[in-house]
């Protein structure tokens, strides 16, 4: 029972990377209706930039704060520079263009910093207060600062101009543009968004899976498997699912099939899922009109 | 999912193509046509002898890479199906080829038919549950099956058969002529399998199968009130492609001598993804031009990477990779086939 505890509460913690992750996805699936494999290589290269930001002698906080809007300027600059110029191009060229930014983070990443694995500083206690000893206060604090973040998103996109303009672009560009919204930006912001959120769960992950180039790949199948689960349509569904993956992965890993089938398992997991309920838990059906 | 301009038109059995009484320089498009395969054929026949062993190697390489490249593009230029889960099929062929040389001695040209058939039936099964998902649902579907793939050769229960990490070796062939030398032999011998196939991926585009396919991926719903099984022609085209790719990955693990999961992984299935639309996902001849960019393309990003003089500059080559991508997407959105396509319409009269 302890261990089946402790289990269930790491995973809500690795849960809340892949919520963050996930709501990156579905964040930009809105905004684009594509998925971005260069997702969780955004990620890990804010993720470094932090780090380095840390090795200049920046304290965590401010660090992270830096991180988050050079990440917002970054991933805002992608959308103008390299998706404008092709926005009307066939999917698979976007497809294409998504691996090739795949491939400059990652080597650019294993360039500046090379490939050995770092250890990057939690910015929470080693031991948790109050002596409850089953979740560390690095796990705490993850699952606290998503919600905070979820929050925040949420209400920015309830209440804010801004938010509302963004929702309208997505969901019918052409008439948000006839009434002035400038569909072109909101894209742009919906990619600098995405980035901010992906870089906040870089930096939450990274204490505890080390900082390397390659430390994402699992993470982001875990984050995509989460916005299927949770349904790509829903941005609280994604985070739902997020925390799900977490916990069923966690628990599956200990009871079941143990840790060497664990991608397999996500595997699985979305299969199933789109079998199952294609639009997800808590995702609306969509339905064409021909 | 793909261009308008990019579509092949849908002109009925028996009458003649407009396209081609059209002539450049005097001549007719389909002598040209006619010109350029026997060029090609005249190239891929002599380049062996005039290059050397290591080179040759290579040029094997990149026509397995443009069988596995056209087994993707009948699936997603013809079908309209999004697979980033190749790799999974290039697996089964090499790790069947394989096991059938060590386990059973099978002589190696016999190897591809089980190879091809086992990723028929896996791709035609897989394809089944696909039947439900559409564009980037699949594009998940088999990016997930990718991503698993070599956790699965890599499972201690199933490492008797697939000798767990460490993989398994292959012998490659000797020539039986005596004039050719181990790689140009088998290098004419993976021509020959690729000329067969490509015939076989040209009549079946070009017959009834082939229009079905095509109509389903144009207008799924026109196609069904047509009276074509949409369900069966889908999961059929999964697993003809699979097969392609199996193929592929038979002949793969002989050139290598070699089989291990790592070899077989995400960024091999992308490798297909990226040959496919680069040369042109609904192309034939595309693939051809795919397998040879993504054979080339990594080798000379890591000389421009090279050339910044630095000693590690290795690990910058994928960067420069990328950037090529990039441009490749910017100069021809509809890849090498569409670009040719253009040219044509623009040079005909």
């Amino acid at each position: 029972m302890e261990l089946f505890l402790h289990q269930t509460m790491s995973g809500l913690a690795t849960g809340a990377i892949y919520a963050c992750i996930a709501l990156a996805v579905v964040m930009i699936y809105q905004a684009i209706d594509h998925f971005n494999f260069a997702q969780g290589e955004m990620a890990m290269f804010s993720t470094f930039v932090a780090w380095q930001m840390m090795a200049w002698g920046l304290p965590f906080w401010l660090a992270f704060v830096f991180c988050v809007a050079l990440s917002f300027a970054g991933g805002l600059a992608i959308e103008r520079i390299v998706f404008g110029p092709i926005h009307n191009a066939p999917v698979l060229s976007h497809v294409i263009v998504f691996i090739a930014l795949f491939s400059i983070f990652n080597s650019v990443a294993g360039f500046i910093w090379d490939f050995t694995i770092k250890p990057f500083p939690s910015p929470f206690p080693a031991e948790m207060p109050t002596g409850f000893t089953l979740i560390s206060a690095h796990e705490a604090g993850m699952i606290g600062v998503t919600l905070l973040m979820l929050g925040l998103i949420y209400l920015f996109f309830r209440f804010t101009k801004v938010g509302l303009a963004m929702r309208a672009a997505a969901a019918n560009p052409e008439s948000a543009r006839l009434v002035g919204v400038s569909v072109a930006w909101m894209l742009a912001l919906g990619w600098g968004l995405a980035a901010a959120i992906g870089a906040v769960a870089g930096m939450l992950i990274a204490p505890i899976v080390y900082l390397e180039p390659n430390m994402m790949l699992g993470i982001l199948l875990y984050g995509f498997a989460g916005a299927v689960v949770g349904g790509l349509t829903s941005p609280h569904g994604a985070v739902v699912g997020g925390f799900l993956m977490g916990v069923v992965e966690n628990l599956a890993g200990t009871f079941v099939i143990g840790s060497e089938l664990k991608l397999t398992f996500a595997l699985v997991v979305i299969v199933a899922v789109l079998l199952f309920k294609p639009a997800g838990m808590f995702g609306r059906v969509v339905v064409k009109r021909v | 999912m793909v261009a308008e301009a990019d579509r092949l038109p849908l002109a009925a059995a028996g009458s003649p193509n407009p396209r081609d009484r059209l002539a450049i320089a005097g001549i007719r498009l389909p002598v040209w046509r006619g010109i350029w395969f026997g060029l090609g054929l005249a190239a891929a026949l002599a380049l062996p002898f005039a290059v050397q062993s290591f080179t040759v190697f290579q040029m094997t390489q990149a026509l397995i890479y443009a069988i596995a490249i056209l087994g993707l593009n009948l699936l997603t230029g013809f079908n309209g199906q999004f697979s980033l889960g190749h790799s999974a099929f290039y697996a089964i062929g090499a790790y069947t080829a394989a096991i059938l040389m060590n386990n059973w001695e099978v002589p190696y040209y016999w190897t591809l038919i089980p190879a091809g058939l086992i990723c028929l039936v896996a791709g035609f099964l897989f394809g089944l549950p696909a039947l439900r998902l559409e564009g980037l649902y699949l594009a998940l579907a088999t990016f997930a099956l990718a991503t698993a793939t070599p956790q699965l050769l890599k499972y201690s229960h199933f490492e008797a058969f697939t000798g767990g990490v460490q993989g398994l070796d292959v012998f490659k062939p000797d020539s039986p002529v005596a004039w050719l030398s181990n790689d140009q032999w088998y290098y004419f011998f993976t021509l020959g399998v690729l000329l067969v196939l490509f015939l076989c991926a040209w009549n079946l585009v070009r017959g009834r199968t082939g229009r079905a396919i095509i109509a389903i991926r144009d207008n799924p719903i026109a196609a069904r009130a047509m009276g074509i099984n949409t369900a069966l022609y889908k999961s059929l085209t999964f697993g003809v492609s699979a097969l392609y790719t199996g193929i592929a990955g038979a002949l793969g693990a002989i050139v290598v001598e070699f089989v291990a999961p790592d070899s077989f992984t995400f960024i091999l299935a992308v490798t297909f993804l990226v040959g496919g639309v680069v040369g042109g996902v609904t192309s034939i001849p595309g693939a051809i031009f795919g397998g040879f960019f993504v054979l080339l393309i990594p080798n000379l990003s890591e000389w421009v990477a090279g050339m910044t003089g630095r000693t590690d500059a290795k690990g910058l080559s994928w960067a420069v990779y990328g950037l090529f991508l990039i441009l490749a997407v910017y100069i021809m959105p509809s890849g090498a086939a569409g670009f040719v396509r253009w040219l044509t319409a623009k040079l005909a009269r």
